[in-house]
């Protein structure tokens, strides 16, 4: 580990968003937009938009961040700079974490924000504390990042990165309950939404949304997630080649 | 007479998809010397350039720089690469740049205005790279490599496309980096740099030609500029082959 490179990684792309006033701005104010979209939607049925605000609140920054890395992430091949910076003293390890940092602290900022904008204008009812929303969309934000980045190996263009977002993201969101409880699922579609990690964040949120208690399942609900995000950045450090044919 | 070898490679031998790059090649760089790497575009010469700093997998042979395997982790810090593309964040300023890469190398912090001035890009240091011209996206990726003072610098295509009086100021650098003790293997396809290299070696097909000060060269093959000794080498290795 050379942590002086992974704050140096995270630095570095914090400073790249910050010459990019445009991606700046789509992060962060789309998903207040969003919201305030669906609650219009919703205007007369606030129950729905109570039901639906929090999963949305936890699946913006899963989808923003999975599109976001994985073209970041992509142009550091294409560019030929990860391969510079293979040469270098510094490890996958503080490679993919730097980018975590980072794109974490972005997530932070984002989930927020909106949160904010969902419970204190919009006037959507919460259980749980709104810090509890921000820790899951947080777990999301990485969980989006670290499949992105897994993604990104399997893409040699943008065009086909950005392909990745509905052949990875929308079969989570058709099964994780979003739409459909997963109980009431066909019985192999269960099964799959039982493998699928977007499945527990958005069991977590539902719990955030009816309840203040951190209890043993919605912890356990995290742990799941938490072990997917290691999972994913585990296969990633392993599509970081320092030889390549 | 041939200073101690920075880099010795014995048997090389690369595959990139089903093309054989480079059969079997095997030659010394030494150190304190500008070495220069010629041959026409698609010879092999990145490949080989490649395959010392270890980014390349290689079928057969070894690479050994330093004492060390290519790519081995001690290596790291103590090799400055500049790859053939820019390689460098193009929506980050030339400062930005190169204090990120400093950073990740653990270079001395002075380093980056030193590097930005040897490469002559200090009006531009604050100007995001994607603004700056091919040149000046060249120069920021060859600051890169300086970078920390390695003791070998790789350098693929570094002076393509600069204004004459940089060439000349550049290679008065590579000068003096070599006459302090780094070994510099250089890239070109330009012909007429090959005189202001210490040794040369001539690429074609995956195979060395020469492999020799550019004096020597000129004296064997009876010419009198390194592009005609190059035909006179590929002529006559022709007419081998034939016969």
């Amino acid at each position: 580990m050379n942590s002086s490179a992974m704050f140096a990684t995270a630095g570095r792309v914090l400073n790249q968003l910050r010459h990019d006033h445009r991606t700046l701005a789509l992060l962060l104010l789309v998903p207040c937009l969003l919201l305030g979209l669906l609650r219009w939607v919703f205007a007369n049925q606030i129950h729905t938009f109570n039901a639906i605000g929090p999963l949305l609140l936890v699946l913006f920054p899963f989808t923003i961040m999975f599109i976001v890395t994985s073209v970041a992430t992509l142009r550091e091949r294409t560019q030929g700079t990860l391969e510079r910076l293979l040469t270098m003293p510094i490890g996958k390890f503080d490679f993919l974490a730097g980018y975590a940092l980072a794109f974490g602290l972005v997530a932070i900022v984002q989930a927020s924000l909106a949160s904010w904008v969902a419970i204190g204008l919009l006037d959507l009812q919460v259980r749980g504390s709104m810090w509890l929303v921000v820790v899951v969309a947080l777990a999301d934000a990485v969980l989006g990042m670290a499949l992105g980045l897994l993604a990104s190996a399997f893409a040699r263009t943008e065009f086909q990165a950005v392909q990745f977002l509905p052949a990875v993201v929308f079969p989570q969101l058709l099964l994780c309950g979003l739409i459909i409880r997963r109980e009431d699922l066909d019985r192999v579609l269960e099964w799959v939404s039982n493998v699928l990690p977007l499945s527990y964040a958005v069991d977590a949120i539902r719990h955030v949304t009816s309840s203040n208690e951190v209890t043993g399942a919605f912890l356990g609900d995290l742990a799941i997630v938490a072990a997917c995000i290691v999972l994913a950045l585990v296969l990633g450090a392993a599509t970081l080649r320092r030889r390549t044919p | 007479m041939m200073n101690s070898p920075a880099i010795t490679i014995t048997g090389l031998r690369v595959r990139r998809g089903d093309r054989l790059v480079i059969p079997d090649l095997s030659c010394r760089i030494p150190a304190g010397t500008i070495t220069g790497l010629l041959g026409p575009s698609g010879c092999g010469k990145s490949t080989l350039m490649r395959s010392i700093i270890g980014v390349q997998i290689i079928e057969a042979g070894t690479v050994d720089v330093l004492g060390l395997e290519a790519g081995s982790p001690p290596l790291r810090a103590r090799l400055g690469y500049q790859p053939q593309t820019p390689a460098v964040y193009e929506d980050l300023t030339v400062k930005e740049n190169l204090r990120y890469f400093a950073r990740v190398l653990g270079a001395p912090a002075g380093d980056v205005d030193r590097v930005i001035a040897t490469v002559d890009l200090a009006g531009h240091a604050d100007q995001v790279v994607i603004r700056l011209s091919g040149g000046e996206r060249a120069r920021t990726s060859l600051a890169v490599a300086l970078l920390g003072t390695p003791e070998v610098l790789i350098l693929d295509e570094p002076t393509v496309g600069l204004d004459p009086v940089l060439r000349r100021d550049l290679w008065g650098l590579f000068g003096r980096l070599a006459a302090g003790g780094t070994a510099l293997l250089i890239s070109s396809h330009v012909m007429d740099e090959a005189e202001r290299c210490q040794r040369l070696l001539l690429m074609r097909d995956g195979y060395l030609l020469a492999d020799e000060p550019p004096g020597e060269l000129l004296q064997r093959t009876g010419t009198a500029d390194i592009g005609s000794a190059f035909l006179h080498l590929i002529d006559r290795a022709q007419q081998e082959a034939t016969r």
